[in-house]
Parts: structure tokens; C-alpha cells; sequence
């Protein structure tokens, strides 16, 4: 319906108000008398605390406190504990170290916060921090994902006695290790999914005051859902949540970890409580680089066997996850039943064995970041498929072509236990492949070889899972002037969430497209079943209970309007913003004056046009979003650089609800993808120190690392499992970029025999994969 | 950031007497290294003398068989400037691959040289274009100016007032970015002057340093051919997190030839 309705490539309503720096961050929250907070964090990878005097910054110019984990315990704070519990198959639970808001004990990565320091300024606060003293024992530590589980380790929780969190296994492996022993075929791949920086535009920050007449803390801060931020804070501060009242503004850039627990959140909602007066925190680059969460880090280490054609008959999994110092929210859950499940994502594969060790190390715990599990799921699937092609002297899309589930087998149980109601897995790569030319690909070869340069060719078909946590609620309001406003329980943080549901409310409710305001991010006003965004869930999430409240605007508005046409409600029919019986009609705008009037309202009718509605969906009904991405890459030989000169991508996300949003998830997730694909990683040295401490060391990538993103949507395959037929779209990117582009590189390089090269592809590793190889070559 | 006292001569004169006199006054160019180590707090001068007020530290002219480029002149003047690119387009061409815009706009060739990272490009041009470093005091000529990381021939309170390059015949400027910040992983400047070749290296050692024999080679046979099997001893390079050694010494040779490919 309309130019502003669903599937329309609507302008973003927010990009004015962002792009003209009228936005609202957390940043931009001043509060009379508040104080600056800093925190003196740990120089040390793992360190038993000796004492921590805090006398010289207390008499330090401005300090107003000084505040240490002691403070924080007594106080009444609690430990972070993550809510997960895998055990072995023997039934052995996961160890789970406990984590203080500033430890007293310990300081078990570098950048942990152990002092927090307020004062009248930031730089008082910051001259102070340098007069906490800190005396620590140095103990031995250990931040190598792949060393932390071997048995000489150090081990950082000597109550535990190894790094192991837990040994979890999804069955025991001897019938799949017998099948892949007789197989004809047997690849095996040993992968490093390297460990990542978010580093969102916007930087942590976190605000906070107290009213002692309502006994009351109101905390500002980014989140990706002010709800569970405001249940899991007020749990760590030990008060009702109801004491506790979170507003999130603009948000700029969430990823995933923008909605865990952080210690220093929690510090500062206490301190503003403790000391009487409003503080603000705000973490710089390269603070946050130290304490936000980091992304990834896997070993794995992969056997598949397959059949004298190329059909895979088993596939043995070993992951090692580098989960950080501390079990984070959801860091171990992540490749067991986070995004990781979608593992063997699209392939049918009835035998499967996967082992998964979360470590501890010391370093800043891993969560969620875009994908959280499913790159690193979609990586190991596609590096195993080009390394069985080549096994079995298949190309590489005819590999996949025999061991994608076909349509027909849909719906499809996965070994993990998901039903994969919809998606055309074969059909969107044989799309892709006629988008990119596949089979024009050889002249462009021989024409970049003309040039100096080595061009390769790289697929990779993905499949992923969106939905998240199984409740949201929405609610839509009607005034009586007819304006409409949607109360959002998800949370957008760069989404466009303000333009996507003024679409579907447009499209449902017929109200114009401008006069239809959104609302987030209080929980004053958030509806109370309200959860927040992330693993790709707003769509089908709040896009339900949005469509499932205007239902009920339009049920009730039947009911008006038939009152006002002297009809039966039976009768009314509603279309494109009327409400009709027969010759007769009102509009939507007079019915939503008319609810406002309890004159004008049917006996027994509640005034107003206000509707909320909890979506509840069971809980494995997710979706699963899928495609496939095409990357061609050239290879400078000389210097090992490589340079994307065409990238295609087809995706199938169900109903598009705005093909310009949704172009913006993709060229997002594949720019976030190619980044850790070729120019990210972050490096700690052996004693434990962040190397890649700034935006000086640490590459991100940028614009001249791409080519045009040609972008398409197969959207012949509705979901099923929402009546809106939506897929998530925000992870697609991610998913697909990496090990399409590894694949490319390591077809450029073919002439050379590389098989595989560990992300990211930097320059010198390219150059020593060429350079090792050259004198089998010759 | 500390407290510090700020200054703004408008002399060369008045900003030597300040450095004289303040216990730990430093002098500000550009401010692109200067400036975030403040907010690190990694330095605390008592004062700073902003240089950026100073007419005479500016500009580029031409100057017999020379160009003086002002101290104080930015990455994107030069790289802009006419006069440059008539006179030395590889260092019109270095100018304009310092950092990204905001860079060029504010950091000075006097700060970069003065400053003397390991992976700047101008201490290349320095070098690989004989350039005399002019000073409130006296004249430096480049090949004794770097002494090592981060390290010069400069004394305490010198100013630099503009550095003064030769022509050459020909030169060409290659350097190999790294993702992350856009300094040299390794660059090198290949200067023909007709009776002698200079080649220089920045982002591989501790300070920029000539090759000598990929200039003799070239002295002999100015083609990328005569520099075959001449890259530098990679046991003498940096290694770091993210290149070593080996890889810059092969770079380096691989960005020789390649300059001089470009202009023989």
C-alpha cells in the first residue's frame, strides 16, 4: 500500500535529526552537580591484589570519592553471574568463576576496573586515578585461545584446576568417528575465528542519578533494551526494578555488546546512589578497546568424511571458545545454543558429533557480536565445503549444490534441533551464481593476470537464525487528533526502527506516514513486556505485535465506527485507513475522535484507541535467514595485498519490509565481515597486554577496501513461523563475507597450491602463503 | 590533558626565548603527535610555544637549484602546491600520502621531521632528496639529522624554520600503508640526481637510512632490473605486530624497483 507502506524504499525519518547532530546520546546528558567518574583499571593480565590505597586521591584537587570493590560489596552489590548452565556428558556442571564489580581479590584481565574515582571534573578525576595505588602479584597468566586448554597452561582459577569452563559435548563421537574413518573421502580443516574489536561509533557511557524522595535511581545509559537492562541492573544493585529507571536515547551502534552487564554501568548507578550526587562516566577509545567486550575468538578444529559422489556422511566438530576472564552473558553459550547453533547450517547432514571447550584466559571477556555464533558456524561449514570440493575434485558449487538441504526435505530438524520452515538454499546460490557470472569468471582471470595480478573467485552459502528471546510487546496508540504513536519494546540503535514501524502502522492503520510518532528506550514507557534488539529480532518480533496491535485498534475501531454508522460491527469492513458498511465510511481519524469521547462510544467501551501487544512465540520457532555472497578478489603477488573488485550477494530474509534498510544491514554485515576477514584482530602479547590498544594499531576497515556491494533479495520464500513472513536481515553479512572472501584469496593463490590462510588475510600472510609455496611451484 | 602555559609568538626570536626560559616548554606544529599524547597524559610540558602564528615559518619558494619549504607548512600545501609539483612531483606525491585529510590539513613538515617517527613519510624525502634542514641556528644536512628512534641532530630549544631540498632529475616516492594508522609499514623515495642516486627507507628501521647498494646499482643502470637480489639485510629491519622483518626487507626492495619503474 502507498509510498510509505511496507516493502517501500522509505527514507530513514530519523537520518535528519542524526546526520544534523540533533541527536541525543548519552554523552549529551549533563545533570547539575553531577561528578565526573574515572576508573583506575588493571595493568596487569593477572594479578593477585595487594592493597589498594586510595588516600593521595582523595586529597587530590575536586575528589568528591573514591570509591573500590569493597564499597561496591558492602553496599550491597552483587557478583555478575551468567545465567547458562551446560554440563559434560558425564554431567559434570560448568565452572563459572564468580565476577565482582572491581574485584578486591584478583584482577584477572588488563583493563578490569578495581577503583572508581569521582571528582568535580574529568581531568581532577583523571590527575586523582593516578594517585590510587595499586600493589599487585604478578601470577602467571595465559590469553592464547588454543593454549589455554592444553594441561601445562597456567590455570587462572586454581579452585577449578583447569581452564576448561566445561567439556560440553552434543553426543559421544565413536559412531561418527567410525563412519569418517571408512569414508572414501576425508577433509580436515583447523581454523582460528580471530578475536575481535567492536568498537561501535559510539563510545561506552553510562549516566546516573538518585532521588532519595522516590528512592529511585535513573540510569542513562546505551543499550540495545532499556527492560532487560533495567531488571539485570537493579538485580546487581540489589534493589527492585522499579528503583530503578533506564533511559536509553541514540544509541550509536549496539553489535551485540551493547547489551550485557558492565561493571563500570553498575559502579556508577551505585555511586550516584551512595554518594548523593549525579555522576557521569564516559569511556574514551581507547578504554573502551580494554573493557567492552571483544567478538569471536574460536579454534576449531573440523573432520568431515564424505562418499564416493561427494555426499557428506559425517562431520566431527571441535571448538575451543576463548570466552575472557569471565563467563560474560552469554560468551560459552554462543557456539553451543547461541547463534552457533545453526551449525552444520545448511548442509544435510544426519551424522554430527561437536565438542565445545569455553577457556578462561586472561583477557576482556567475548560475547555477542554480530552473529555470535553464526559467522563463526557459517565459516567452519563453508572452509570444510572448499576443502571437500577439492577432495573430491568437485568445483565448488557443485559441492554445495549435492549437500545443501534441497527444498523438498523442508521442514528440516537439524542435528541442533531447529525446523527450518522456508528457504531455497540451492535456488538463492544458483541465483548468485548467474548475478556474479560464475561461469564468466575465467576471462576476467586471464584479463587481472594481464595486469600482474592473481584473481579469485570465492562463494559461500550461509544460513542463519534470527529471532532471539521468544516475548516482545509493542503498542500502538491512536490520540484523538488521529496521530499515531508506537510505544517499541525492541530498542534501535541505527536500525531505523522510527521509519520501518511507521510503515507497517501506515500500511495497517492507514494513518499518514508523517504523523505517526515512536517512542523507545524509557522504561517509564516502554511497555513492560518489553525485551530489545538484538540476534535479528525486531522484525519478526516487534513486527508482529505491532500488526497484532493494530489488529485490535482496527477490531475496537469496528466497534466505534459501527456505533457511529448505526451498523453492526459484524458488518464493517476495514481498508486503507476507512472503516465502511455498505455506502457508508468513516475515516480512521474519526474514529480515533470519536474513542477520545466517551459521548460517542458504544455502552460498555473503554475510551481511547491504545492497543499493546505481548507476542509470545514458542520458543524454537525462530527464523532462519540464508544466501549466499560471491566475492572476487585481486592479489598483488608482490606485496601480498589484497583488493575486491566485485562482490554479490543474494539474500533470502522473507518479506522485505524496506529494501533500502535491509541493503544497509548487508553492506554493514558484509563490511563488519570482510573487516575481520582482512584487515582485524585483536592481539594481546604474552604478558598479557593489549597490542592493538588503538585505532592506530588496530585496522578497521575502510571504504577503499571494497567494491560496490551488488545486493539482492530472494524473497520467493516467506517465513513461515510469523505472519508477516519476515527474516532477520542484520547478521546476513557477516555471515557470508569471511569465508567467501578467504575462499576467493585462496583461488587467486591456486597456482601457488594454498589451501587455506588463517584471518585475516593481512599483506604478509598472503605474501609468506605465495612465498613458502614458490619452490613447489617452480 | 595537564595544565600547561600556552603560547603564540609571532617570532622566531620570542618562541626560542620562551623554550629558553620555561622549565619544560615543547613546541607545538601540527599537534598530530603532540596532541594525543597530551590527552594521554603520556607528556606534561610546563608550556607550549604554538609555532602556528610564526608568517616567516611558512610557504614554499624556490630557491636557486633548491626548494625551501616553511616549517610550518602542512602535508596538504605541499602536496597542492604548484610550485612543488613543478619542482619535485614525488614529493608533492609524499606529501599527499601522509595520514588521511584532517592530517595533512594540521601536521607541518617541520613537526613530522622534528618529531622523527620511525614510520613517517617525510624522513624519507629527507633523506632520498639530500635535503639541508634549516634551523634558528645552523644548517643540517639530512644524512646527519636522523640518529635514531624517534632521535635527531637537534639540540635542546632548536627551531626548525624550513627544510630546503635539491632537485632532482627525476624521483618517485612508494610507500606501502599500514590499514590502520597509514604510516609507512615501508617507504622509499628513489632520487636521481644525475652524478648520484639516493635511495631512502622510512617505516623499516629506527630512522629513515639510504641504501647503498641499490644506489650504486641504480648509478650504474637506472632500470628496476639493476636492484634484482639487493634488498636490504632483514636482520637490520623492525619487526613488529605488524610486519617483520623479512616482509619489510622484501617490500622495500619491491617498492624500489617499483619507483624506479615509475620513472625511468
Amino acid at each position: 500500500m502507498g509510498q510509505f507502506g511496507i516493502g517501500q524504499p522509505v527514507r530513514r525519518k530519523e537520518d535528519v535529526r542524526l546526520l544534523t547532530g540533533k541527536g541525543r546520546y548519552t554523552d549529551d546528558v549533563h545533570l547539575e552537580d553531577q561528578q565526573w567518574a574515572v576508573f583506575v583499571r588493571s595493568p596487569h593480565a593477572n594479578a593477585k591484589i595487594l592493597s589498594i590505597d586510595t588516600s593521595a586521591a582523595l586529597e587530590s584537587p575536586g575528589v568528591t570519592h573514591v570509591l573500590t570493590g569493597a564499597d561496591l560489596r558492602d553496599g550491597g552489590v552483587k557478583p555478575i553471574s551468567a545465567d547458562m548452565n551446560f554440563t559434560s556428558r558425564e554431567g559434570k556442571p560448568m565452572f563459572k568463576p564468580e565476577r565482582r564489580i572491581m574485584p578486591v581479590d584478583f584482577a584477572r584481565y588488563m583493563g578490569e576496573p578495581l577503583v572508581l574515582v569521582l571528582a568535580e571534573s574529568l581531568e581532577e578525576a583523571k590527575a586523582a586515578a593516578e594517585l590510587v595505588a595499586l600493589d599487585f602479584e604478578e601470577l602467571p597468566c595465559v590469553t592464547a585461545t588454543a593454549r589455554a586448554a592444553e594441561p601445562d597452561a597456567p590455570v587462572i582459577y586454581s579452585e577449578h584446576g583447569s581452564n576448561v569452563s566445561v567439556h560440553w559435548e552434543n553426543r559421544a563421537p565413536d559412531e561418527i568417528d567410525a563412519i569418517i574413518a571408512a569414508a572414501p573421502h576425508k577433509v580436515t580443516v583447523d581454523l582460528v575465528n580471530n578475536r575481535l574489536i567492536v568498537a561501535p561509533m559510539e563510545p561506552r557511557c553510562a549516566v546516573a542519578a538518585y532521588d532519595p524522595a522516590d528512592d529511585r535511581i535513573t540510569l542513562w545509559s546505551p543499550t540495545q533494551g532499556v527492560r532487560p537492562a533495567q531488571a539485570s541492573f537493579a538485580q546487581l544493585l540489589g534493589i527492585p526494578k522499579e528503583k530503578l529507571r533506564v533511559i536509553s536515547d541514540d544509541v550509536g551502534g549496539g553489535f551485540g555488546i551493547r547489551s550485557k552487564r558492565y561493571p563500570e554501568t553498575a559502579a556508577v548507578a551505585f555511586a550516584a546512589r551512595k554518594t548523593g550526587r549525579p555522576v557521569k562516566w564516559r569511556g574514551d577509545r581507547s578504554e573502551t578497546f580494554v573493557s567492552d567486550h571483544h567478538g569471536r575468538d574460536q579454534v576449531n578444529h573440523c573432520v568431515m568424511g564424505l562418499d564416493a559422489n561427494g555426499r557428506i556422511l559425517a562431520l566431527r566438530l571441535e571448538t575451543i571458545v576463548n570466552v575472557g576472564a569471565y563467563c560474560g552473558d552469554n560468551g560459552p553459550r554462543l557456539p553451543i545454543d547461541g547463534g552457533g547453533r545453526i551449525i552444520p547450517t545448511g548442509y544435510d547432514i544426519e551424522k554430527f558429533y561437536f565438542s565445545v571447550k569455553p577457556v578462561y584466559t586472561n583477557t576482556v571477556p567475548t560475547d555477542t557480536y554480530r552473529g555470535a555464533g553464526r559467522p563463526e558456524a557459517n565459516y567452519i561449514m563453508e572452509r570444510l565445503m572448499d576443502a571437500a570440493a577439492q577432495e573430491c575434485g568437485l568445483t565448488r558449487d557443485e559441492i554445495r549444490r549435492r549437500n545443501l538441504i534441497p527444498l523438498s526435505k523442508l521442514p528440516y530438524r537439524t542435528q541442533m534441533n531447529f525446523v527450518y520452515d522456508s528457504g531455497d538454499f540451492v535456488g538463492v546460490m544458483e541465483e548468485t551464481l548467474k548475478a556474479a557470472d560464475w561461469d564468466g569468471f575465467q576471462a576476467r582471470r586471464a584479463e587481472s593476470e594481464k595486469r600482474g595480478l592473481l584473481r579469485g573467485i570465492g562463494i559461500a552459502s550461509f544460513v542463519e537464525q534470527a529471532g532471539g528471546r521468544p516475548t516482545e510487546e509493542m503498542r500502538v496508540k491512536l490520540g484523538a487528533d488521529g496521530a499515531a504513536t508506537v510505544f517499541a519494546g525492541t530498542f534501535s540503535h541505527g536500525q531505523g526502527h522510527e521509519t520501518v514501524y511507521a510503515q507497517m502502522v501506515n500500511d495497517y492503520l492507514g494513518v499518514p506516514f508523517e504523523r505517526i510518532k515512536f517512542v523507545q528506550g524509557d522504561t517509564d514507557t516502554t511497555p513492560p513486556g518489553g525485551v530489545g534488539t538484538f540476534g535479528s529480532r525486531s522484525s519478526m518480533m516487534g513486527g508482529v505485535a505491532v500488526r497484532r496491535s493494530c489488529g485490535q485498534i482496527i477490531l475496537k475501531g469496528k466497534r466505534i465506527a459501527a456505533h457511529l454508522m448505526q451498523a453492526n460491527a459484524e458488518d464493517v469492513i476495514f481498508e486503507e485507513g476507512l472503516f465502511r458498511v455498505g455506502v457508508s465510511s468513516v475515516t480512521i481519524e474519526e474514529v480515533a475522535r470519536a474513542a477520545a469521547d466517551p459521548s460517542k462510544l458504544p455502552e460498555g467501551e473503554k475510551p481511547g484507541l491504545d492497543e499493546s501487544n505481548l507476542f509470545e512465540r514458542e520458543a524454537d520457532l525462530m527464523n532462519f535467514p540464508n544466501g549466499c555472497h560471491i566475492v572476487e578478489v585481486e592479489v598483488d603477488p608482490e606485496l601480498g595485498t589484497v583488493q575486491i573488485v566485485k562482490y554479490t550477494a543474494v539474500d533470502d530474509c522473507g518479506v522485505v519490509l524496506n529494501p533500502l534498510l535491509v541493503h544497509g544491514q548487508v553492506y554493514g554485515g558484509v563490511a563488519q565481515g570482510i573487516g575481520q576477514a582482512l584487515t582485524e584482530d585483536a592481539v594481546y602479547d604474552e604478558s598479557g597486554q593489549l597490542l592493538t590498544g588503538s585505532f592506530m594499531d588496530y585496522g578497521m576497515p575502510r571504504a577503499h577496501h571494497f567494491s560496490h556491494i551488488e545486493a539482492h533479495f530472494d524473497e520467493t520464500q516467506p517465513c513461515k513461523t510469523n505472519e508477516i513472513g519476515v527474516k532477520g536481515a542484520g547478521e546476513a553479512g557477516a555471515c557470508g563475507a569471511p569465508p567467501a572472501f578467504v575462499s576467493a584469496v585462496c583461488d587467486a593463490l591456486k597456482p601457488y597450491g594454498v589451501k587455506h590462510i588463517d584471518m585475516p588475510l593481512t599483506p604478509e600472510r598472503v605474501w609468506r602463503a605465495i612465498h613458502s609455496a614458490k619452490p613447489r611451484a617452480a | 590533558m595537564r595544565n600547561f602555559d600556552y603560547h603564540r609568538p609571532t617570532d622566531i626570536a620570542a618562541a626560542a626565548r620562551v623554550l629558553a626560559e620555561r622549565e619544560d616548554a615543547k613546541l607545538l606544529a601540527g599537534g598530530m603527535t603532540l596532541i594525543p599524547t597530551l590527552k594521554q597524559r603520556l607528556a606534561t610540558p610546563t608550556d607550549l610555544v604554538d609555532l602556528g602564528r610564526i608568517a616567516a615559518l611558512k610557504g614554499v619558494r624556490r630557491e636557486g637549484n633548491g626548494l625551501v619549504i616553511g616549517a610550518m607548512t602542512c602535508h596538504a600545501d605541499v602536496a597542492t602546491s604548484p610550485v612543488v609539483r613543478e619542482a619535485i612531483p614525488a614529493l608533492a606525491s609524499l606529501a599527499g600520502q601522509i595520514g588521511d585529510p584532517a592530517v595533512r590539513h594540521r601536521g607541518t613538515i617541520g613537526g613530522s621531521v622534528a618529531n622523527a617517527d620511525p614510520a613517517a613519510d617525510y624522513p624519507a624525502g629527507v633523506v632520498g632528496l639530500d635535503a639541508t634542514v634549516i634551523t634558528d641556528r645552523r644548517e643540517i644536512g639530512a644524512d646527519d639529522f636522523f640518529t635514531g628512534l624517534f632521535e635527531t641532530a637537534l639540540e635542546p630549544g632548536e627551531i626548525i624554520t624550513a627544510i630546503r631540498f635539491l632537485l632532482p632529475k627525476r624521483a618517485a616516492y612508494q610507500k606501502f600503508r599500514h590499514p590502520a594508522s597509514g604510516y609507512a609499514v615501508a617507504g622509499v623515495m628513489v632520487a636521481d640526481f644525475g652524478d648520484a642516486v639516493r635511495v631512502a627507507v622510512t617505516g623499516a628501521g629506527p630512522s629513515a637510512f639510504r641504501l647503498d647498494a641499490m644506489e650504486k646499482a641504480l648509478g650504474a643502470s637506472f632500470t628496476p632490473g639493476a636492484l634484482e637480489g639487493l634488498n636490504p639485510d632483514a636482520l637490520e629491519l623492525l619487526t613488529d605486530m605488524h610486519a617483520s622483518a623479512e616482509y619489510r626487507a622484501h617490500l622495500v626492495g619491491v617498492l624500489a624497483r617499483r619507483a624506479v619503474a615509475a620513472i625511468a
